[in-house]
């Protein structure tokens, strides 16, 4: 018997990964500018969506308040390149604060239990979105731009902002990945499926958690500077408001919460339907509603849990196989 | 497993009330942790708790537990799991979204070892002591309830306990199937590792137990040889209201 951890379709996906990432990368120079400004709202939507199942889908830990990293991210962003720091540097740098924040934030969030945590991580965004108002540099809700931008011309600025978005992206997914893989990754589904049973065994809940909520705190708050880049100007309300989560919550139940895939086919549906609907006004919205109630009702383990357990395929393997199971090893006792 | 010569777990004064309730109620428990205890009791007489307690899952209200003389009582089950004391759940609290194999396997690399190879054979090797290795990558979450009993003895396995806390393990399981789990439980104790299992099947818990202890209100009525226990005028009384019926032993 042995233990796999990848399959034939995962071998191809890996090849098909590496020739997308090589294509986006030289992309741009045939590209037209529509094309990069939506590809990079996309490789956003995939960071956002990826970061919330790793919270919730892997973790259990159901926030409804990560627009509050979303949100400090990009205040953070305009704060330090206010200090003269060059923008792009600048939202690396907020990310790694936002991601050391959320430690001590974890520390008395992670106590809280399921809805208890999801509406505290709600407040808790409230809270930070009324403490950035009282910033002068922000001018309450009339807010800023992020004028240090200007010092690029606006073509190397989107294409720097495309490539900062994908690298964000390919680096956080592969970071996932490997954190996934780990031994806590196992540890994170196990407390998501029984907090007490994991306790039993071995596992540590609090360390753990307390490891995939800053990684989650730290991706969104990239996710959060990166969209200010693209959209050049902060306003609280916008980055602070609960209609980001509620995206991210589309996107992955859709998708498929708890399965690597899941987020990412979640954020190419949401970014085609906003493509297309968003000119709908509030008929975009109820769809969306309609389609995430629909998902949970008939697909529970979204569209990509789905064809995952009709046709057994696992392009992006985070588990573990057991192969070499003949009868033969399972007669001999 | 290596095991040291002689190894012993001891509760002294053990008192566990919740609010007002008084559970336990000055518990003293001394056992080689290479011995087979059965605990019967009835219902409310605080025998889970007690497993609760020794492994770590609760604190108690007072009193010290310990470990070959060192005091573990604040210490958390996780790292009495790594000390080997590892219990099972009466009711099965499998990680339902993981397949089986990944269920134990998450217990070897945390307790057992941190070598990865190493904890794929201790996983293996559970799996295949409670005849689950056809089950090993299906979802937990689609297994019955023996499957799901057997989980359980193969997940705290896979910790190389020296000690089993075992919770019911045959409750709800027909008489085949609880002597079934019987086998692979005296599998255990042949290799030397400690059991000490509530059970309310008495007959079947009979098999495995050197030793029973008869708990009621919250304290030890009686200790000793299976047979004594169950034909104690003080145990029967608890089971019985009085009657000198004999007990299903």
């Amino acid at each position: 018997m042995n233990i796999k951890r990848s399959n034939a379709y995962s071998q191809v996906t890996l090849s098909i990964i590496i020739a997308l990432f090589i294509a986006l990368i030289i992309l741009p120079s045939f590209a037209s500018n529509d094309v990069m400004e939506r590809l990079t709202v996309l490789f956003i939507y995939i960071i956002m969506a990826a970061m919330w199942n790793t919270l919730a889908g892997f973790g259990g830990l159901v926030s409804i308040g990560q627009q509050l990293f979303l949100g400090l991210g990009a205040y953070t962003t305009i704060r330090i390149t206010d200090m003269g720091i060059s923008p792009f540097i600048a939202i690396v740098l907020a990310a790694c604060l936002v991601g050391l924040l959320s430690w001590p934030i974890s520390t008395f969030m992670l106590r809280l239990k399921a809805g208890e945590f999801a509406i505290g991580m709600w407040v808790l965004a409230s809270i930070g979105h009324l403490l950035v108002n009282l910033d002068p540099l922000i001018q309450g809700e009339t807010g800023i731009s992020l004028i240090a931008l200007n010092q690029y011309s606006i073509e190397s600025r989107r294409l720097f902002i495309y490539l900062a978005a994908l690298l964000s992206m390919s680096a956080l997914l592969l970071g996932l990945f490997y954190v996934l893989r780990s031994r806590a990754g196992i540890a994170m589904q196990a407390i998501r499926d029984n907090e007490e049973a994991a306790d039993s065994i071995g596992v540590d809940p609090e360390r753990v958690k307390k490891w995939f909520f800053i990684f989650a705190a730290f991706g969104t708050a990239l996710a959060g500077a990166l969209w200010l880049a693209q959209a050049s100007s902060f306003q609280p309300k916008t980055y602070f408001s609960v209609q980001w989560t509620a995206y991210m919550i589309f996107m992955v139940l859709v998708g498929g919460l708890g399965r690597f895939e899941g987020a990412i086919l979640g954020a190419l549906l949401f970014f085609a339907v906003e493509t297309w609907f968003a000119t709908a006004g509030v008929w975009y919205l109820v769809g969306l509603g309609a389609v995430a109630m629909l998902c949970s009702l008939f697909l529970p383990k979204g569209i990509w849990g789905a064809i995952e357990s009709k046709l057994g395929i696992t392009l992006v393997p985070v588990g573990y196989q057991v192969t070499g199971l003949t009868t033969d090893t399972l007669k001999n006792k | 497993m290596i095991m040291t010569p002689y190894s012993q777990l001891q509760a002294t004064g053990i008192h566990k009330s919740f609010g007002r309730v008084q559970v336990l109620n000055g518990i003293d428990f001394n056992m080689d942790t290479d011995d087979a205890i059965g605990i019967v009791g009835p219902n409310g007489a605080g025998k889970s708790t007690l497993l609760s307690v020794l492994s770590g899952a609760q604190a108690p209200t007072s009193g010290q537990i310990a470990l070959n003389d060192k005091d573990i009582t604040q210490l958390p089950a996780r790292e009495r799991a790594k000390q080997g004391l590892v219990r099972t759940h009466q009711i099965p609290k499998p990680f339902s979204g993981i397949s089986v194999f990944e269920n134990v396997f998450v217990a070897a690399i945390h307790s057992a070892t941190s070598n990865r190879e190493a904890a794929y054979d201790i996983a293996l090797e559970s799996i295949k002591l409670c005849g689950m290795l056809h089950l090993a990558n299906r979802e937990a979450d689609s297994i019955g309830l023996l499957d799901r009993k057997r989980l359980e003895l193969a997940r705290a396995l896979a910790t190389q306990p020296k000690l089993l806390f075992l919770d019911e393990i045959g409750g709800g399981l027909t008489d085949a199937e609880a002597l079934q789990l019987v086998d692979t439980i005296l599998t255990l104790r042949e290799r030397g590792i400690g059991i000490v299992w509530i059970e309310h099947i008495v007959h079947i818990l009979l098999r495995v137990a050197k030793t029973l202890i008869c708990m009621d209100s919250g304290q030890i009525i009686a200790q000793g040889n299976p047979n004594d226990v169950m034909s104690n005028q003080q145990v029967m009384q608890a089971y019985m209201g009085g009657t000198d019926h004999a007990l299903g032993a």
